[in-house]
């Protein structure tokens, strides 16, 4: 399955992932991304992406 | 069926569109069409990091050449369209060649409006990786710089202007630049943020001329003061890029006027992303364009989902999010923080230079939200905005944020 990873050294916390994707993205105290759940099913492609898509300074890729 | 959609302008409203059209499961044949040169960029890092010199030009890249490859997008950079036959579907380059299309997304973005005060040189202006690079060879050989326009993209500037060792002084014919966009209370905090840094601040006060050249330029206020730098730096605002659309027969009015689907009026195949779409936002009821990252990239999810289900289009009301850093503050607004009735402030005690603004409009239902240096509190308030709640919640949530609190 494809896997989501984060780098964490990137993150600036703007969050626009967890809007696009609450299920899979939040924001920890320190205000960096929190991977939800890493590995996500086909059926939640377009979705992911778009999460990855929004992240302004690129933090996010899907591994398949 | 053989189906081709051609993007004009390659920064973010259109790269985002290429890419959410693949995602979307979009099969056609993708071209992206791009007056500049350069391998297709992204802004906002160039009034940032790109401009402290923190961040290489690899990170602000917006699209790999390898991705572009694999999702299949013809990149025609180096020339531009000059115009649109809308009833033979064909756009016209400016070198006379013709690319006919399907659909059609027009993402020329916008520009930095031009300094209206001449001086032989040393003015600048930042819109473009070819000006930051400018400005930021400037800015070796410089001991000072005068920076017109109290805004974003002037305050920025600042920043990395501090961070390069200049000293700074910056212009603006508002009393409090900022208080345009987040209301004076916040307005004057970040003014503070200047002084505290080390800039000094002449608001309230217009530019009535720029003379001289790089090295000794010379700025007349309004108010018959006279400042001295090296080098200025014009930021006051961007135009949107729909000259090359003159003739098109497309509505052009601040924008490519689009409906509430970012359609082009009257067009079922045209459609507008970012800067220099002006569409009818269906919440508000009134034509709106937003010159923000954000905004281009979900509107360009919205376009792409409306090529891709052309029997389920979705209307565009996105809430609006942006970010600033300006020296050790990483400011982020969302919602609606100019046009509000009151606000409440939550400061973190246990951090300095921690600090939320809760507004709410005049119904008493919270409209928006600032946050510096606090990104756990934004996204909390700022998913609370897509409900229409009053301030007791989001005020709720930002106390159980605050040490001491369980969490």
């Amino acid at each position: 399955m494809a896997v989501i990873k984060a780098d964490l050294d990137l993150c600036q916390g703007y969050a626009n992932c967890v809007m696009e994707a609450p299920k899979f993205f939040d924001i920890s105290d320190d205000g960096v991304v929190v991977v939800l759940v890493e590995e996500f099913p086909e059926g939640n492609r377009s979705r992911v992406e778009a999460a990855v898509r929004s992240c302004p300074v690129s933090a996010l890729r899907i591994e398949e | 069926m053989g189906s081709r959609t051609v993007v004009v302008g390659a920064s973010v409203g259109g790269i985002k569109t290429v890419q959410a059209l693949r995602s979307q499961g979009y099969a056609g044949e993708l071209i992206v069409v791009e007056a500049e040169s350069h391998l297709p960029y992204d802004k906002p890092p160039l009034s940032k990091g790109y401009l402290n010199e923190s961040l290489g030009r690899d990170r602000v890249n917006l699209i790999s050449e390898a991705e572009t490859n694999s999702l299949g997008i013809g990149l025609r950079l180096g020339v531009g369209a000059k115009n649109i036959e809308v009833a033979g579907s064909e756009i016209i380059l400016e070198d006379g060649g013709r690319i006919g299309y399907d659909n059609l997304i027009v993402a020329t973005g916008a520009r930095a409006r031009l300094s209206p005060w001449e001086a032989k040189d040393g003015v600048h202006l930042l819109r473009t990786i070819d000006d930051a690079e400018m400005l930021r060879k400037d800015f070796h050989g410089a001991q000072s710089v005068i920076v017109v326009g109290g805004g974003f993209i002037g305050a920025e500037v600042a920043a990395a202007a501090r961070h390069h060792g200049l000293e700074v002084t910056i212009v603006d014919p508002l009393e409090v630049p900022m208080g345009r966009v987040l209301g004076d209370s916040v307005g004057t905090l970040l003014i503070k943020l200047h002084h505290l840094n080390g800039v000094a601040t002449h608001f309230g006060n217009g530019v009535e001329a720029i003379t001289g050249s790089k090295g000794d330029l010379t700025v007349e206020l309004t108010d018959g003061m006279v400042l001295y730098g090296d080098l200025v730096v014009v930021g006051i605002g961007a135009v949107p890029n729909t000259e090359w659309l003159a003739s098109s027969g497309l509505l052009i009015d601040n924008g490519l006027v689009c409906d509430e689907y970012c359609r082009a009026a009257g067009q079922a195949n045209i459609f507008g992303v970012g800067d220099v779409a002006r569409w009818l936002h269906p919440k508000r009821n009134e034509l709106v364009r937003v010159e923000h990252w954000t905004n281009a990239v979900e509107q360009a999810g919205c376009v792409a989902h409306n090529i891709v289900n052309p029997n389920n289009i979705v209307s565009y009301a996105p809430i609006p999010y942006v970010w600033s850093d300006q020296y050790d503050w990483k400011i982020q607004i969302a919602g609606e923080t100019a046009r509000v009735a009151d606000f409440v402030f939550v400061e973190d005690p246990s951090s300095e230079n921690r600090f939320a603004a809760v507004y709410v409009d005049h119904s008493d239902r919270f409209c928006g939200v600032v946050t510096v240096n606090w990104p756990k509190a934004m996204i909390q308030c700022r998913r609370l905005l897509e409900s229409e709640t009053d301030i007791s919640r989001p005020l709720k949530l930002l106390n159980d944020l605050l040490p001491g609190k369980a969490q």
